[in-house]
């Protein structure tokens, strides 16, 4: 999304839409009621989760206010006493290292190394899942659990979403830890 | 002990830096530099290779082009910008870091990022991944006709492509429809239980920019174009990014 929005900017590229990322939509849908998540299916089990700022997202398009819609949408979603946020967080969060090319750079002891400070920030919480709303993140973060043998589980916000709306479906859970796999499973 | 300090010489030895200066609106305040040290504080690539985003910078403001054009450090900075926001000086590091990214001869580049950028200049789709405009269409109406059968209560869920006049243009990292198609019918489902009027598009539809991480600005424009007119095209009203 940054690429798009800084180029058409930078390159001055005329242009008639607007640019918007789905983390709004998905706020103001709850908001609005079209989105009927809640979180009753982890009153029991009580998962912790925390979530990830792409940097791309926060610090370097909406800033602060897409950040708390992040966090609303994942609160109403997992409930908010399981929510434990990372410190810092919201523009002042780290880059997780997946970033700028970093994954496909070939460089994997250095990008190790930066995400080192990402992978601290995520134990620190204790939480079992952390939740990447953007692809880079998703591997980085995927793969900093990898390779200390997945303390945590990383996972996508679309798929907590659906699980908490009731339809998410076996084949749509690939990166739900065991704990999840079967939780209100779409069609039982 | 560390290494011996580095004496500098009488004149300096050249002027990257001026040049960066003079593409950056305010001159990206390089040389502004309070030596406070709030950038590399809070840089998860301070000390990757023995460097930091403020020693990098005063390379940089001290002439030592060759060091720092060498230096690997412009592929560890992910460019978050996190430098620039605690910055008390606005110092734009992150646009120095592009443009020695950019002053390495394209083909040094690391083969990785120059290759996904070079994969998206291959098609209107702009994939990295080289998913092409009838493997994007094949993917999507295959795994919607799947789960159209298997779960009822989505039996008339849509996943358009080039539709015209839908009011969103969403577009998808090439990772799902290339290696787990599964992963974006969440996705679906969420759009078609608000009733949300979206398409993807044949040409444009990848999310992930190579060209960007490149530094390689007239290729990054190119997939710009590509994806701009691909929403425009459709006469779509909002270009909608899935993170």
């Amino acid at each position: 999304m940054f690429a798009v929005r800084a180029g058409l900017q930078k390159f001055n590229i005329s242009h008639n839409f607007e640019i918007q990322s789905i983390i709004q939509l998905y706020a103001q849908w709850v908001r609005e009621g079209k989105l009927k998540v809640n979180s009753d299916w982890n009153k029991d089990l009580k998962v912790k989760f925390t979530v990830q700022d792409p940097c791309q997202l926060v610090r370097k398009t909406f800033g602060d206010p897409v950040a708390e819609d992040l966090r609303y949408v994942v609160k109403s979603v997992v409930g908010e006493e399981n929510f434990i946020d990372m410190v810092p967080n919201r523009s002042n969060n780290y880059c997780c290292g997946g970033g700028g090319g970093f994954l496909q750079a070939g460089m994997p002891e250095e990008r190790r190394k930066y995400g080192e400070m990402k992978a601290n920030q995520i134990l620190n919480t204790g939480a079992a899942y952390c939740i990447t709303p953007c692809h880079n993140c998703h591997a980085q973060v995927h793969d900093l659990s990898e390779i200390r043998h997945h303390p945590w589980q990383t996972t996508h916000l679309w798929t907590l979403i659906a699980l908490s709306l009731g339809v998410l479906g076996e084949a749509e859970r690939e990166y739900l830890g065991e704990d999840l796999k079967n939780v209100a499973m779409y069609g039982a | 002990m560390g290494e011996p300090a580095i004496k500098l010489g009488g004149k300096r030895k050249s002027v990257f830096m001026d040049k960066v200066k003079e593409l950056l609106p305010e001159g990206g305040n390089l040389d502004l530099c309070l030596t406070c040290g709030a950038c590399s504080s809070g840089c998860p690539a301070t000390g990757i290779g023995g460097m930091d985003a403020r020693k990098f910078l005063r390379m940089a403001a001290l002439g030592m082009d060759e060091e720092l054009l060498k230096s690997d450090w412009a592929w560890h900075c992910t460019m978050c910008m996190r430098c620039i926001y605690v910055c008390p000086m606005k110092i734009n590091i992150p646009q120095l870091v592009f443009n020695v990214r950019g002053s390495r001869p394209r083909e040094d580049r690391p083969k990785g990022i120059l290759g996904s950028c070079d994969m998206a200049l291959r098609n209107d789709t702009c994939s990295a991944m080289g998913a092409t405009e009838e493997d994007f269409q094949f993917v999507v109406e295959d795994v919607l006709e799947e789960y159209r059968e298997a779960q009822p209560e989505f039996k008339d869920m849509q996943a358009p492509v080039n539709k015209q006049g839908a009011y969103y243009f969403l577009n998808q990292n090439s990772r799902e429809p290339v290696t787990e198609p599964d992963e974006m019918v969440p996705l679906w489902k969420i759009l078609h239980l608000v009733g949300a009027d979206w398409t993807y598009g044949t040409k444009g539809w990848a999310a992930e920019n190579y060209c960007m991480f490149m530094a390689d600005n007239e290729a990054w424009k190119h997939i710009v174009e590509v994806k701009a007119k691909a929403v425009d095209d459709l006469g779509c009203k909002v270009w909608l990014n899935t993170e």
